[in-house]
């Protein structure tokens, strides 16, 4: 027998994943491509722009496991994101050599600080390998450390909404000091090179959007995985009723915790991506306001669907873009009125808004083929 | 002698200097299909929250197939193999009929298994076959939100069934049922309390009545007499304690 409702695709999802995956590997990058003068020529600069809303994707990806389906509202996600940023932006530190201004084997920052020696905890950071697996498992040991104390505590809803916007308050303040030897205030950039390749050269950029919109397709691919299996239907029944999870035998805060370490490891994954990318790292981009604004892609996204959470983050970031160039006085206004917006009219965010009008339709076409005669009524499969 | 399915032995439970339980002694053999009734505040539920870990007594000790499991948490107890049904229902009300039963279906519950391994052919008949036993088999892919309130009593019945548990504790079976859904709520109860043990809290008396073989009465967290349900019935106290509050029937209402 067939099983109902499991990781079986839709045509209208194979469809519509194709059809993106065309259009992020395929057809921009072609377009992108086209002689400067080209109508449909798509600049570097934005080529550029939106690998870096596709890095914001994968991280929106991780809160909607979180917060959509296990309804843990996280605060901290920057925090995680900045974790991954860190970790990439030493190795490029590391890249630069002594091409820096100073030309010392040491980063610039560190002989402005007038430190003397590479400490010793930015030493692994030269092998790239490390790098790529730290990259996962930095922010996820440190999810995995501070979960499975929030978790076992039974810390939980506002509470726990709290003390991750603790926690992102507290990495900023500590991303800014000098002392942590990561260039405090400034952070990490001027970087040069990665694995040899010009980060400045237009095709290094187009292999690194390349890479994102591949990493965002394994990531989506991953997230559905989860969400499909059994393990995702025991997340959302713990959102909706904890205690009948626990009574039939699930350990609740097991589960928050591995739910949290995904989308801790998704946003280490996005921040290393948005590093080369952006070209710098600061404290700025890893603190409170950050980790909220990046729940807001969610909700106006669409909390529970994976693909709101990339509608989300492509879409505001793009609006922040174009706003911030336009009406640079506007931006905050307009992402606040945004998100009360989103809550008070469509709390199910722009997809889900989409999904329910799809939904009553077919319901509604549904109810109307019902006056003829059916066939004989058996278990419907999804 | 068989050794108890389940023993609550001299256990006490405080609520701030309120005793819910005092010094109870309470067993029941394996197979045996038990009712407690109680007027309200009796300690009928604490009774099932002691056993399911969800209260600790400050007293006493609870012991399931001969161990004790006053330590364990309320998901290691249930993965011992106890069920338990709540007062209202506690169904998932997003997920369809199905999914409530997958939830609940009596497989390794550990994070990984649940991510790895889906539920094979047979798990899947064999919640189907719930479904027909619980007589929900047309509302298969239905969410459990959009049941009437006897379907939701009877899924989560069917929740705790797939569950497979040795012990099962069923708290309100009949609250709020028509007639016919009790009857049908009678002919269930029935036909699963041939091979697991029981503990059903009722204080509809028609119902306990109809299924009744042992009566275990609480009142003001203790033991008033136990027994078969004739002589329960004929018992001076019981009556007391049901018409001096307005009747049989009408005690929780």
């Amino acid at each position: 027998m067939k099983f109902p409702a499991t990781a079986s695709w839709t045509r209208a999802e194979k469809l519509s994943f194709g059809l993106i995956t065309v259009l992020l590997l395929v057809v921009l990058p072609l377009l992108n491509a086209l002689p400067t003068g080209s109508f449909l020529h798509l600049s570097d600069f934005y080529l550029n722009l939106f690998g870096k809303f596709l890095a914001y994707a994968i991280l929106a990806l991780g809160i909607d496991l979180i917060w959509g389906y296990t309804g843990i509202l996280s605060l901290g996600q920057g925090v995680f994101f900045g974790l991954g940023a860190y970790v990439m932006g030493m190795h490029l530190m590391l890249a630069i050599g002594k091409r820096g201004v100073y030309q010392s084997t040491l980063p610039d920052f560190m002989v402005w600080n007038q430190v003397k020696e590479l400490p010793l905890f930015w030493k692994p950071f030269y092998s790239f390998g490390f790098t790529m697996a730290a990259i996962f498992l930095v922010p996820a040991l440190f999810a995995l450390v501070f979960g499975f104390l929030a978790f076992r505590s039974r810390i939980r809803g506002v509470y726990f909404a709290i003390i991750t916007q603790a926690l992102a308050l507290v990495m900023w303040l500590l991303f800014n000091r000098n002392e942590l030897n990561l260039g405090g205030t400034n952070g990490l950039t001027d970087f040069k090179v990665l694995l040899g390749f010009d980060l400045l050269s237009p095709s290094t950029q187009r292999g690194l959007y390349i890479t994102t919109a591949l990493c965002l397709m394994g990531s989506y691919l991953l997230c559905r995985w989860i969400t499909k299996s059994r393990l995702g239907k025991v997340l959302t029944a713990t959102r909706d009723n904890e205690h009948r999870v626990r009574f039939s035998g699930y350990s609740p805060a097991n589960y928050k915790l591995f739910v949290f370490v995904v989308s801790a490891a998704l946003a280490g994954l996005a921040g290393a991506l948005y590093v080369p990318q952006v070209g710098i790292i600061t404290p700025s981009q890893i603190g409170v306001f950050p980790s909220i604004e990046m729940v807001v892609w969610v909700a106006v996204g669409g909390r529970g669907i994976l693909i709101g959470a990339v509608v989300g983050a492509i879409g505001v970031n793009w609006a922040r873009s174009f706003l911030t160039t336009a009406y640079p006085d506007l931006w905050l206004i307009f992402l606040g009125a945004l998100f009360i917006g989103v809550v008070l009219f469509i709390p199910d965010g722009i997809i889900g808004y989409l999904r329910n009008l799809l939904l009553r339709r077919r319901a509604a076409s549904a109810s109307a083929d019902e006056e003829a005669p059916l066939g004989p009524e058996g278990r419907q499969h999804a | 002698m068989h050794e108890p399915i389940v023993r609550v032995e001299n256990v006490t439970v405080s609520f701030d200097g309120f005793k819910a339980l005092q010094g109870m002694n309470f067993s029941m053999d394996p197979g045996e299909l038990r009712v407690v009734i109680g007027p309200n505040g009796a300690g009928k539920t604490t009774l099932l929250d002691v056993i399911t870990g969800k209260v600790k007594p400050v007293e006493g000790r609870v012991l399931f197939k001969g161990s004790e499991i006053n330590g364990l948490r309320v998901n290691q107890i249930a993965n011992l193999g106890v069920g338990r049904k709540f007062q209202t229902p506690g169904v998932y009300t997003n997920f369809t009929a199905f999914e409530n039963l997958e939830l609940s279906y009596q497989t390794k519950r550990g994070v990984f298994s649940t991510l790895f391994n889906p539920l094979s052919s047979s798990d899947v008949e064999q919640i189907y076959a719930i479904l027909e036993v619980i007589g929900l088999a047309h509302k298969t892919h239905q969410k459990a939100g959009l049941l009437s309130h006897g379907e939701k009593q009877w899924l989560e019945i069917g929740m705790v069934i797939v569950q497979d548990p040795d012990l099962l504790l069923i708290d309100e079976p009949v609250a709020g049922m028509t007639e016919g859904e009790r009857e049908k709520t009678v002919r269930l109860l029935q036909s699963i309390a041939t091979d697991q043990s029981i503990l059903v809290i009722e204080h509809d008396m028609s119902f306990v009545r109809e299924i009744a073989k042992k009566v275990t009465v609480l009142h003001e967290g203790m033991i008033l007499c136990e027994g078969p349900m004739e002589k329960i019935q004929s018992d001076s106290r019981v009556i007391e304690l049901y018409l001096g509050r307005g009747g049989e029937g009408h005690a929780s209402h």
